[in-house]
């Protein structure tokens, strides 16, 4: 089972990989009983998502759906 | 000459300061960073492209001025040693290290808590001079491989080329840089009239 700081780990990776099935696997059980790492998913999105947007590029080179 | 109307003075101050912000926090150094924006909007205006718009013309010069900032970190990278630990970069692990409890799971105090509705954030202009203020808090070293990756989109095997560092060893960097900005944006930003859950 994983610990908190090992699905930090592998939630910043995810960022930058794409995880294997089983990473996929441990990350969804641990994250099915954490509310903790589930916020942390979210604002992992969400750092990417300020990042693009600090540009001023929102909607220009990419068509983000999770933007209505 | 229908690409001139868009190319107003106005227009061209508003652009370079955003291209001078940008480039800053990307090189860190004042004069280079004044160069590379001198250089990209003397290229994009010297093109005689024209453009749908000016929001078109703005993401033709920011990807001129991300590639000329991509050549010079290039440059920068092979006169830094990148993968030299500094001490901010000690005591940013260990401010992550601090959340956890000894069995590795989240100390009740830091469990990370919902931001709410980050598109209303990311619409007020305090939120930017925050994140911008967490962006210059993390260590030079990791705030460069952070921006590589996030705003110049380089991939993290070319990261990791560039600077001359191991895949792992860059993720442990751009791991620590989340953690920072992250920290940072919660306690400056998020925290005021937020409980933990």
């Amino acid at each position: 089972m994983l610990t908190c700081k090992e699905a930090t780990r592998m939630m910043s990776e995810a960022q930058d990989r794409p995880l294997s099935v089983g990473e996929r696997l441990q990350l969804q059980m641990h994250l099915a009983m954490c509310r903790g790492c589930r916020n942390f998913r979210v604002q992992m999105d969400f750092l990417r998502t300020a990042c693009r947007r600090y540009l001023g590029r929102r909607g220009s080179e990419e068509n983000d759906s999770r933007i209505p | 000459m229908s690409e001139n109307t868009l190319i107003d003075d106005d227009f061209v101050a508003a652009v370079r300061r955003d291209m001078l912000k940008f480039a800053q926090l990307q090189l860190r150094d004042a004069a280079l960073a004044e160069d590379a924006v001198q250089e990209a909007l003397l290229a994009a205006l010297a093109g005689g492209r024209s453009f749908a718009g000016r929001s078109a013309l703005k993401t033709w010069v920011f990807s001129i001025l991300r590639n000329k900032i991509v050549d010079l970190i290039r440059a920068q990278g092979r006169t830094t040693n990148v993968s030299a630990l500094g001490d901010d970069d000690a005591a940013l692990d260990a401010s992550f290290d601090a959340l956890f409890k000894t069995n590795a799971h989240w100390r009740p105090e830091n469990r990370p808590f919902g931001w709410g509705d980050p598109e209303e954030s990311l619409r007020e202009e305090r939120f930017w001079a925050v994140f911008e203020i967490c962006l210059n808090h993390l260590p030079e070293r990791t705030a460069r491989v952070f921006m590589m990756r996030e705003f110049l989109e380089l991939e993290t095997d070319e990261v990791c080329r560039e600077l001359g560092i191991t895949i792992s060893h860059c993720n442990v960097i751009l791991h620590r840089a989340r953690h920072g900005l992250r920290r940072c944006l919660e306690t400056s930003w998020f925290a005021p009239g937020e409980k933990p859950c």
